[in-house]
């Protein structure tokens, strides 16, 4: 297998009327492992995603995938490349399961087989109703199903596990562990951080149509910065605390009654939070320091609108 | 199970012959198209040659009632049945999710196309066999009906997807529901044009529906050759419908 990238996204800008969808994204994927893009709702997520499906052009910068242009290229590519579109869509509503990946697998040269495909999927008790009668979660897993049929060895799956029970959540991640596992490229876009950080190698946090941070989870999280976390009191006025914090650590409300101070945490740090909550008459309750999770970093990255 | 890549196109007829079948089965088990394909068009050939609720302009009853139904079934193929499941599949997003199949998009339209002739094969023998039933004889020559029905489906077909990619599913729904009901009222399908108002013959008999009727009763009926002025009419309705499709039809 060739180490070059499997997508390289340079510079993307993608513009829907007046707004920006995507402002100068780029990114790199490396074949064969799980790259997640992470992003709050209307992020840009699916938008660079079909860029790179080849369904919108750029407005700028360039988007190639296997090494080939989405758009010109696109007749080579679309038997490499597995495609789920967002909440399952894109299948017959009058169509079955098994005779919908049936009919699909016929457009390939080696396709799986769809029984074993159905197996795998937990599809069999529903593969004779039709998809407009089948369950969000039923929906979801067909559409899983027929982006993999082709035996394709990219696949960019939108929101794949959005609407899906819990149980069947991870049942759809050991799948995608298997597809790494076979050599598959798998890009998946979610908006649940704990998916980003159980599955992932690779995970993109792109906000407002912009990379704001790539790498590991391991990576993402690790550095420094730890944090402190106490409960106490909703809506503390947290502005004289922050004076008293040096300036490269920051405290927020993360929930009602929930703050969570990140920087340089040592023994003199603690001591400024506690002194600030003793002057305050608060006590903090559930008072812990930690690592920061790959969510700290995500709030922190992406906060400012969603926290 | 592995799923390690193994990836590649099947032969693009395979594709073709594939998208054909699938489609053809989805049409043939929608309770609601063939309503529109099968029974509205026999139920009214049965009902109108048994009652004897219009003049029928000096034809036989039966004579004149097949072919404006022949008309009126491939009326309801490839115009208002192509509408629905088309304007549907956009809703869907199927055909955005086929763009990402190997099947190129001229084999997908190709495979629409073989799909209506496979319908309308099977209509031909449901109105043909229940007209002879009925006591028609056919006559006129077979080659000016196949090019008139090939006409007259590439004019509904146009003009179908046309609606089918500008307008919403239901609102596609409502729309070619009443042009079928329009086109079967006025198209001289079972009502002969020279029951209308002498000011509006012409433009009923410029319609796509009345062309193809008016056609196919000419060689059915009147054992003519090649109407060609129909021929002309449909293949007018065909290139503008068809030129207006490709402009504005969106895919998504």
């Amino acid at each position: 297998m060739s180490s070059s990238p499997a997508v390289e996204i340079d510079g993307l800008v993608k513009r829907y009327g007046g707004r920006t969808a995507v402002a100068g994204l780029s990114l790199v994927v490396s074949p064969g492992a799980i790259t997640a893009v992470l992003g709050p709702n209307g992020a840009g997520k699916t938008t660079t995603v079909e860029c790179c499906e080849g369904y919108r052009r750029p407005d700028g910068g360039s988007v190639r995938v296997l090494g080939l242009d989405p758009h010109r290229d696109a007749r080579e590519l679309r038997p490499r490349v597995g495609v789920m579109l967002q909440e399952g869509a894109g299948l017959y509503p009058g169509a079955r399961p098994r005779e919908l990946l049936t009919h699909l697998a016929r457009m390939y040269a080696h396709p799986l087989e769809t029984g074993q495909l159905i197996e795998w999927l937990g599809l069999h008790d529903a593969e004779r109703t039709p998809v407009r009668r089948l369950s969000g979660g039923e929906r979801q897993r067909l559409a899983l199903a027929c982006a993999l049929v082709g035996r394709p060895e990219l696949v960019f799956l939108d929101e794949p596990t959005s609407g899906v029970d819990p149980a069947m959540r991870r049942s759809i991640w050991d799948l995608l562990s298997q597809l790494r596992a076979d050599g598959v490229t798998v890009v998946l876009t979610t908006h649940l951080i704990d998916e980003a950080e159980r599955i992932a190698d690779q995970v993109a946090i792109i906000d407002d149509g912009r990379l704001v941070a790539t790498g590991s989870p391991a990576e993402l999280t690790s550095s420094d910065e730890s944090t402190v976390q106490f409960t106490g009191p909703p809506r503390l006025n947290l502005s004289t605390l922050g004076d008293a914090l040096p300036p490269d650590a920051v405290v927020r409300e993360t929930a009602p009654g929930r703050y969570l101070v990140a920087g340089t945490v040592n023994p003199q740090l603690l001591a400024t939070v506690a002194s600030w909550c003793a002057a305050h008459d608060v006590l903090p309750e559930e008072l812990q320091i930690g690592r920061r999770s790959l969510e700290d970093v995500f709030l922190e990255l992406t906060g400012r609108r969603h926290a | 199970m592995t799923f390690s890549p193994a990836p590649g196109a099947a032969p693009v007829t395979r594709m073709l012959l594939a998208q054909t079948a699938f489609e053809t089965r989805l049409l043939l088990r929608n309770g609601e198209q063939l309503l529109l394909t099968a029974v509205i068009p026999a139920l009214l050939l049965g009902l109108l040659a048994a009652v004897p609720v219009f003049d029928t302009d000096g034809y036989d009853r039966v004579d004149f009632l097949v072919p404006g139904i022949l008309a009126l079934a491939v009326m309801s193929t490839a115009f208002t049945s192509l509408a629905i499941a088309t304007g549907y599949e956009r809703r869907y997003g199927v055909l955005k999710r086929l763009a990402a199949a190997p099947l190129p998009r001229w084999s997908l339209l190709l495979s629409k196309a073989l799909t209506m002739l496979v319908i309308e094969a099977l209509q031909v023998l449901l109105v043909g066999g229940l007209g002879m039933a009925l006591g028609w004889r056919p006559h006129g020559s077979v080659f000016a009906v196949v090019i008139l029905v090939v006409a007259g489906t590439l004019a509904f077909a146009g003009l179908g997807l046309l609606m089918a990619g500008t307008l919403r599913a239901e609102a596609t729904l409502a729309a070619a529901n009443l042009v079928y009901l329009l086109l079967l009222v006025l198209g001289g399908a079972v009502i002969p044009l020279s029951q209308f108002p002498d000011g509006l013959q012409p433009v009923l008999a410029a319609t796509p529906t009345g062309a193809l009727a008016e056609g196919l009763r000419a060689v059915l009926a009147d054992g003519a050759g090649v109407p060609w002025a129909a021929v002309g009419v449909l293949a007018a309705w065909a290139a503008a419908g068809m030129a207006a499709a490709a402009r504005w039809f969106r895919w998504e």
